[in-house]
């Protein structure tokens, strides 16, 4: 056990080394916790598993106790943002390249992530039905109106005329890019995707 | 009829039906007889064509129609009578009918039989303003006049009809409103007056600040409310009043009428009649009352519980409406299941929002009314006058509207979608912040401040700090408690909240109510803590350019607040001055107007004066005076104004080569504020004769002379003064003539600004000490002017003018004929003696000692009792009144008996204490006075009574050649009497 331990230790630190050159915004000593709580986590998980890496379940375990994620559709989506090689599992190479552009990430970077969280498809543009998806439980339904989806389908005209310079009907992520730099508030324009910023700013506890 | 049909009738809860009511019985029984006889009582009005038919569905069939003026075919019905362009009078195609005049409405009814009420019913139903279709949108033609005036007739006697069951109660309400009004008047000064005009109340308040006189409207409003008292309805009415009565706690139920129900009807302006009827009701009638009031019988959209919402009353709306406003409020948090965790905050803190801002309608209260009155206010708060919304409203404000209700019910996502697309809105337009407010926006965006979500609490405030440009949404915005919540979110960690949030207080706090309550709330302090950063290392790092902008937002909320007296005490106990000095040093010009701004606003006071005196500020203000922003330039020269009251603030602008910059800046005579504020600090620089010598260098005098023109007043007030202060140096006198500066200083003699007259007068006297100016003066009847404006109702006017006179009386030609070719001049200032000013009782002195070196004025002003006045105020211990006193005292003693009247008058007696003075031109000018009385013996006793001697021989040491003159003869008569005793005694 004592020697096991030993040796891992030492991958550890030759996976941080290697990893911590890959992505922008860790240091090897931050890398070598995040990877630590990686196999940490990994170890919770049944056995059969583990050799994949994190399973769905379990991301969104994280998603929701630690950032405070709540909206099923958009942990998902987030999983799949870190899931880049799309086998449902994310890997300590996913794990620690997600997490420096979700903990620390230049808006450029976050801007690319969202994008990817929106874009539900996978078909490079954000569809008014993704955003009707998305938005779906954004408005208390007005009981007295004919169609209580009203609201919600007028507010995703609203965010398609203001995101879609181009007028193709969808946002492609040149159209986000270009909103999010006029209004940084839109960011997240379509659910919570990020931490929050108060996280963001009081600690990094996260990498400690 | 319109009147009552539109008023008095009752509708159902939904609008759309007539309620069947005993009130309405009445009244339709009423119109049913008007019209069944109509065509019998007035045959010819009845034929009249109607502007647009009356149409309803009818009960009637064709074969009702019996009479032989009518065609059947099959089931329809037509009259044989027909309009100009061929329209049967009158049609029924069942179950419509098309009716076109009083002819044949009698007539159907008359065939109607036992149907009669129910065709009125059914016709009045969908007809709610018959006098319109009758005689269309225009008032009547000639030939309809009589038509309407029997319209008009029915209508008063509906009318009345209206109000039977009231009046039937016997306690005319006109008379309970009067005594309650009266009594709240009397008893709780609260209210001042209620004036009942058309449409509009009026309720005058006594102006104390928090009570400021409010005004409401409800021109536009066909709305009705039913108010349990008089209190209630004023309450409703006016924050103010609310606020007010709050504090006075009201025992209204001491008022003997106070179970009386007062309806308050408010009518379209353009209708005449009575628009304020007070109605006694049993209490049963109220439910009955409230339904008829349902908004949404008429007028949907302007439903009186928002308006009143508006104006931050939630104390006072009824229970449901406090209910319901919950039940939206608290909707807002469940949203998505899975997002209930985060949403808790929205409801729960959304809450305590809106009842800070019921609670802080106390705090203001009583406190501090005692902000000083001088402080300039940019934007007083205003009475609410609320525009008539004009009936084609821009499509944006229905956009806006959509968009804010979006918002009442919308989760974090979609709340930060709806404000980004709001501000993309021309938010500075009126109509488009109007719609916010309209539909409670403000509200909720205030809520929004309250919650944990930055994006959103980003959002709103960016929205708000567009609008709060806007003194209305001002004044809602700190209704609301927006301002308490707004200096909470500056304790935030996240510095785009901070800048945001202290900018939109920068914007709202432009009143003084807003003001106090940043201060109240802490707010000076969180503010003048934003200004803690380092403003200029040569390379900041971009959190350190975050800071220094979050110090310029800071500096710009204190800029605004920094208008109330007591918030300038407070920056100051907060530290506030260091930091703005610190700031001081910046190079951006962003920066440094509000740091500026805030600097000069405060230098009104001393202790602000004092330390940018000893913090080294006047060398950073004089420094960007030479700036090429002149924004910057005025603030810093208006700050030089400020502080150069003091002498030695004055050394150090010119030690700091600050009076060039200053010269240099009158070249932009085209921006007035800049020229005043440059004109200012010139001004009080020149007090200082090492200033002026340099003044000189720069030629400034010149171009202050060619400044005399064309200005306003507040330049030249400044202008006049700096020259004033100038002619010290009596080299400059020539050159304020030769550059012909005097006749445009005595034509401005005949101004009426007083702070530019006593200006003037100080200069044209500093000018009329030269013998050269003297004729020019003279020759442009500068000294009646002067003369004139001793009728002046200001003292300091008055004593300026006088000061004034002397040199002019001394230095012109014939002073003597000049002054008694003013006829009643000498009468006038001879009167000046009764002032109550020691500054005018010392010019006035000064200028009788002049006018007395010519014996025949003399005389003149001696007839006008100038002597026992004189006498009069020797009494004095003020040693300037007391020198021209004395020295008008020597001068009119040479006229006949006027030293012995002296003595008998008892001006010797205080004259001789007058030489304890510690002032040497007092010594001079008593000692004067005391030779001219020796030469009466009894006057000489009392002197020599008093200790005069001793004293005299003080003065005969004295270095002063005069003085010494002076007593020494006085000793010299009071010896010679002594002498002339002993020998009549002993010889």
């Amino acid at each position: 056990m004592q020697k096991m331990s030993a040796m891992n230790r030492k991958l550890i630190q030759n996976l941080a080394e290697t990893l911590c050159k890959q992505v922008k915004h860790f240091d090897k000593r931050e890398t070598e916790c995040l990877i630590r709580l990686f196999s940490g986590l990994l170890g919770e998980q049944a056995e059969r598993r583990a050799a994949h890496g994190l399973d769905r379940v379990r991301f969104r375990n994280i998603l929701h106790n630690t950032f405070g994620m709540t909206d099923d559709m958009m942990m998902d989506s987030v999983f799949r943002a870190f899931d880049k090689d799309n086998d449902t599992y994310i890997s300590v190479k996913e794990w620690v390249e997600g997490l420096s552009v979700f903990l620390r990430g230049a808006l450029d970077e976050k801007i690319k992530f969202c994008f990817d969280v929106y874009n539900l498809h996978g078909d490079g543009y954000i569809s008014r039905e993704e955003m009707l998806q998305m938005l779906k439980d954004s408005l208390i339904r007005q009981p007295t109106e004919e169609d209580p989806d009203e609201g919600i389908k007028d507010i995703v005209e609203i965010a398609l005329k203001k995101m879609d310079h181009d007028h193709d009907g969808k946002v492609s992520y040149s159209d986000f890019e270009k909103t999010v730099k006029d209004e940084n508030l839109l960011l997240e324009a379509f659910g919570n995707c990020l931490p929050d910023a108060k996280v963001e700013i009081t600690s990094n506890y996260f990498c400690m | 009829m319109g009147l009552t049909i539109s008023r008095a009738v009752q509708w159902s809860s939904d609008g759309d039906q007539l309620e069947n009511s005993p009130l309405n019985n009445d009244i339709l029984t009423e119109i049913l007889l008007f019209t069944e006889g109509f065509e019998d009582r007035h045959p010819q009005e009845a034929s009249i064509p109607f502007c647009e038919p009356l149409q309803w569905n009818t009960s009637l069939e064709a074969a009702d129609f019996t009479s032989d003026i009518y065609n059947t075919r099959g089931e329809s019905a037509v009259s044989l009578e027909c309009d100009d362009k061929g329209r049967p009078l009158l049609q029924l195609s069942p179950p419509a009918i098309t009716v076109h005049s009083f002819y044949h409405l009698s007539n159907l009814l008359k065939l109607s039989k036992d149907k009669k009420m129910k065709e009125v019913w059914a016709c009045l139903e969908v007809n709610r303003e018959p006098i319109k279709k009758i005689f269309g949108p225009i008032s009547p033609t000639i030939h309809k006049g009589k038509l309407f005036s029997i319209l008009h007739q029915l209508d008063e006697k509906l009318l009345s009809i209206a109000v039977r069951p009231i009046t039937r109660e016997g306690r005319l309400s006109p008379a309970a409103v009067n005594t309650e009004v009266d009594l709240l008047k009397r008893e709780n000064r609260v209210l001042k007056s209620v004036h009942y005009t058309s449409g509009l109340h009026y309720a005058y308040f006594p102006p104390s600040p928090s009570l400021l006189d409010c005004r409401v409207e409800n021109s536009s409003m066909t709305k009705s409310e039913v108010y349990k008292d008089i209190v209630t309805l004023l309450k409703n009415q006016s924050p103010h009043f609310a606020a007010a009565a709050d504090e006075q706690d009201f025992a209204i139920q001491d008022v003997p009428s106070a179970k009386k129900i007062l309806h308050v009807e408010t009518v379209d302006v353009e209708e005449t009649g009575q628009t304020l009827k007070s109605y006694d009701h049993e209490e049963k009638n109220v439910p009955e009352k409230l339904a008829w009031n349902k908004p949404g019988s008429r007028n949907k959209k302007l439903e009186p519980s928002l308006k009143w919402k508006n104006l931050g009353l939630t104390s006072f709306y009824d229970e449901e409406e406090e209910k319901a406003r919950r039940s939206r409020e608290s909707k807002k948090s469940p949203g998505p299941a899975s997002e209930n965790k985060k949403k808790a905050n929205f409801s729960g803190s959304s809450l305590p929002g809106c009842q800070s801002s019921q609670k802080t309608k106390s705090p203001g209260g009583a406190d501090d009314f005692s902000e000083s009155s001088s402080e300039d206010e940019e934007d007083e708060e205003k009475p609410e006058r609320r525009a008539e919304i004009p009936t084609d409203l821009p499509s944006e404000y229905w956009q806006i509207q959509k968009l804010v209700k979006y918002l009442k019910g919308a989760n974090q996502t979609a709340t930060v979608i709806v404000l980004c697309t709001l501000r993309d809105f021309n938010l500075v337009q009126e109509t488009c912040q109007l719609a916010i407010r309209d539909v409670g926006g403000l509200e909720v965006l205030i809520n929004l401040l309250d919650t944990d979500d930055i994006r959103c609490n980003i959002g709103s405030l960016k929205i708000l700090r567009e609008i709060s440009c806007n003194s209305l949404i001002r004044q809602t915005i700190a209704d609301l408690g927006g301002l308490q919540t707004m200096v909470s979110i500056l304790d935030t960690p996240v510095k785009e909240l901070k800048c945001l949030a202290a900018e939109t207080i920068a914007n709202v706090a432009k009143f003084r109510r807003a003001r106090r309550t940043v201060r109240q709330y802490g707010g000076i302090k969180r503010l003048v803590e934003l200004l803690d950063c380092l403003p200029d290392s040569v390379s900041l790092s971009a959190e350190q350019e975050r800071d220094a902008d979050v110090a310029r937002c800071g500096a710009l909320a204190l800029w605004s607040c920094s208008k109330s007296t007591r918030n300038k005490e407070s920056i100051r106990q907060a530290g506030g001055i260091p930091l703005l000095a610190r700031l001081l040093k910046s190079s951006q010009k962003n920066m440094l107007i509000p740091v500026v701004g805030t600097l000069q606003e405060c230098a009104s006071e001393k202790s602000y004066r004092i330390a940018i005196q000893t913090e080294g500020m006047i060398e950073d203000l004089v420094k960007n005076l030479s700036c090429d922003n002149q924004e910057l330039q005025m603030h810093c020269a208006s700050a030089i104004f400020k502080c150069a009251e003091d002498k030695h603030t004055r050394d150090l602008v010119r030690q700091y080569d600050g009076l060039k910059p200053l010269v240099m800046l009158l070249n932009k005579a085209e921006n007035k504020q800049l020229l005043a504020a440059t004109t200012g600090a010139i001004w009080k620089c020149s007090i200082s004769l090492e200033n002026v010598a340099k003044f000189q260098e720069y030629r400034a005098l010149e171009i202050l002379v060619g400044l005399l023109k064309d200005q306003p007043e507040e330049v030249l007030v400044n202008v006049v003064g700096a020259l004033g202060e100038c002619a010290q140096i009596s080299e400059n006198l020539a050159t304020i003539r030769k550059s012909g500066g005097i006749q445009p200083l005595v034509k401005l003699l005949s101004g009426t600004n007083q702070a530019l007259l006593v200006n003037v007068t100080k200069a044209v006297g500093a000018c009329a000490t030269d013998p050269e100016n003297m004729p020019i003066i003279d020759r442009l009847d500068g000294v009646r002017l002067l003369w004139s404006l001793l009728k002046n109702p200001s003292p300091d006017v008055q004593a300026s003018a006088a000061w004034a006179i002397c040199p002019c009386i001394e230095n012109a030609k014939d002073a003597g004929e000049m002054v008694r070719s003013f006829v009643g001049g000498l009468e006038l200032i001879v009167n000046l003696l009764k002032s109550q000013n020691k500054d005018v009782l010392a010019s006035v002195c000064a200028a009788i000692a002049k006018i007395a070196k010519d014996v025949e004025n003399l005389a003149v002003i001696s007839d006008h009792g100038v002597v026992p006045m004189l006498a009069n105020l020797t009494n004095t211990v003020d040693d300037k009144l007391r020198r021209y006193l004395a020295e008008a005292i020597a001068c009119c003693c040479m006229w006949g008996s006027n030293c012995v009247s002296f003595g008998e008058a008892g001006a010797v007696a205080p004259l001789v204490h007058y030489l304890h003075s510690k002032d040497p031109l007092v010594h001079q000018a008593t000692a004067r006075a005391l030779f001219e009385l020796s030469k009466d013996p009894n006057n000489c006793i009392t002197m020599h009574e008093n200790g005069v001697v001793k004293l005299l021989l003080i003065m005969i040491g004295s270095t002063d050649a005069i003085l010494q003159e002076a007593a020494a003869s006085c000793v010299a008569n009071i010896r010679c009497l002594a002498l002339a005793n002993d020998k009549a005694k002993n010889g």
